[in-house]
């Protein structure tokens, strides 16, 4: 399997390289949200007011942490189930958001948005969380702290481990499942 | 009657919240040592690779194996001869409030509608049978949102039978796919009542993956099941293979002539659970 190490904020040439299947080591800035921050996010945008970060060239990491411990930035961080904000992502994708990462299946219209807006889809082992958290070296609260684990995190990231799951050109890596039927 | 202190259910508890989301139970990590060896595809091993180093490394720093710490799940045997002064509720909700704490587990608690966090994992959700006796058996399980919503209860026709539950079975595991973090391990309910049905699931989810039921019927059942969603192909994280599903285990239950309830508990490859006894 081809591996590319890419730095954020990702470009439309960055998402043109990438196929369904390859490694990709992400270094740089990533965005933590998950349910309750995009709810948030949308209400932002309905507002016409500012969102906490700038979408354009953007990933953002559907992920709730647990606490971290002293003497680390985070505690276990895997990824969460991402068919939950199906119906936020095509709204953040026109607005520049270039991936997404996660785990599990996405919606039709969320893989035309990739298709549409040139953006991919990356997978993180599930279960994995405190594995994942080393590649984790900060990570910083910078909106709606009140949702605890579902706090917007700015995370800074160093050859975090992902597979392209959606690329922008309609691959998917997911096995089918194999009905009889 | 025999006295049980409330302090001492506390303290254990609290010590098996924190001690069952770092440290993988012994028959799944051969679960996946057994993976790592024998997976068909080169991504399905490198899922039980990272699965095995993951297990190491929070047994080693003590984050927690998922950042999902899950709802805290009880499943109470309570000789009808224990008293516990102050109250058991009381003595299990506060264990497991300081373990969630101490440990640093996710606290993962919202209200239904207004989605706010209650901020320290309550309520604990326990299931009490009174069993004969003296003694206290509690056991708990961190049982993560992911594999949870990837569950479902259904009421078969009882025309439906066996076959009717295996279509059901083998259905739930497709349309899951990759998003329950498989290989998972599948707890199912057959028979009871409409709420009884995903309570016996569940707790079938206690059983080491490797028992075998003492009902050969049921235990072929059971072996069957898995033979099924394992030709699925789905593999581990949804990347294809033949590791779809660890174990499948069954609970039956009388149930209503009119019914055939049938409720399928899906649990991911994370499967944290311990127990206490007194």
């Amino acid at each position: 399997m081809p591996t590319y190490t890419l730095n954020t904020p990702l470009t439309d040439a960055d998402i043109d390289s990438l196929r369904a299947g390859d490694v990709v080591l992400l270094n740089g800035i990533i965005y933590s949200g998950r349910d309750a921050a995009h709810k948030k996010l949308m209400e932002l945008l309905d507002a016409g007011k500012p969102l906490p970060f700038d979408l354009k060239g953007a990933s953002i990491y559907y992920v709730g942490p647990s606490p971290a411990p002293p003497g680390r930035p985070i505690g276990s961080a895997g990824p969460t189930t991402s068919y939950r904000m199906d119906a936020y992502a095509p709204r953040l994708h026109a607005l520049g958001l270039k991936a997404t990462i996660g785990k599990g299946k996405r919606s039709d219209e969320v893989k035309a948005a990739m298709r549409e807006h040139k953006a991919v889809y990356f997978g993180a082992t599930g279960g994995a969380g405190a594995l994942l958290s080393k590649c984790i070296t900060a990570s910083k609260v910078i909106a709606f702290d009140e949702l605890g684990p579902e706090a917007i995190r700015e995370m800074t990231v160093k050859d975090f481990p992902l597979l392209v799951i959606n690329d922008a050109v309609g691959g998917e890596l997911y096995a089918k499942p194999k009905l009889d039927d | 009657m025999r006295e049980i202190k409330a302090a001492d259910i506390t303290a254990a508890v609290a010590q098996m919240c924190m001690s069952a989301n770092t440290k993988l139970p012994a028959d799944v990590r051969r679960k996946f040592e057994e993976g790592y060896k024998n997976e068909t595809t080169e991504a399905g091993r490198e899922i039980f690779r990272q699965l095995l180093e993951n297990a190491d490394l929070s047994a080693d720093t003590k984050l927690p194996l998922c950042q999902d710490c899950g709802l805290a799940i009880f499943y109470v045997e309570l000789g009808e001869d224990v008293f516990v002064p102050g109250g058991l509720n009381k003595a299990i909700t506060e264990g497991m409030v300081a373990g969630y704490k101490d440990g640093f587990l996710r606290k993962s608690s919202c209200d239904p509608l207004s989605r706010k966090n209650t901020g320290d994992n309550t309520p604990a959700i326990i299931h009490i049978d009174f069993v004969p006796g003296d003694r206290l058996k509690i056991s708990y399980m961190a049982k993560g949102g992911g594999s949870e919503n990837m569950s479902r209860v259904t009421m078969l026709s009882p025309s439906q039978g066996w076959e009717g539950i295996k279509k059901f079975v083998v259905s739930r595991v497709a349309e899951a796919g990759p998003n329950p973090c498989p290989p998972t391990i599948l707890g199912i309910g057959i028979g009871g009542t409409f709420e009884q049905a995903p309570k016996i699931a569940k707790k079938a989810l206690l059983r080491k993956l490797d028992d075998v039921h003492p009902d050969p019927k049921v235990a072929a059942m059971e072996a069957e099941l898995l033979t099924a969603v394992n030709k699925l192909g789905i593999g581990p994280m949804g990347l294809g293979g033949s590791y779809t599903c660890l174990a499948v285990k069954i609970a039956l239950a009388p149930c209503h002539i009119a019914s055939l309830p049938l409720a399928v508990n899906v649990q991911c490859h994370s499967a944290r659970h311990e127990e206490v006894e007194f």
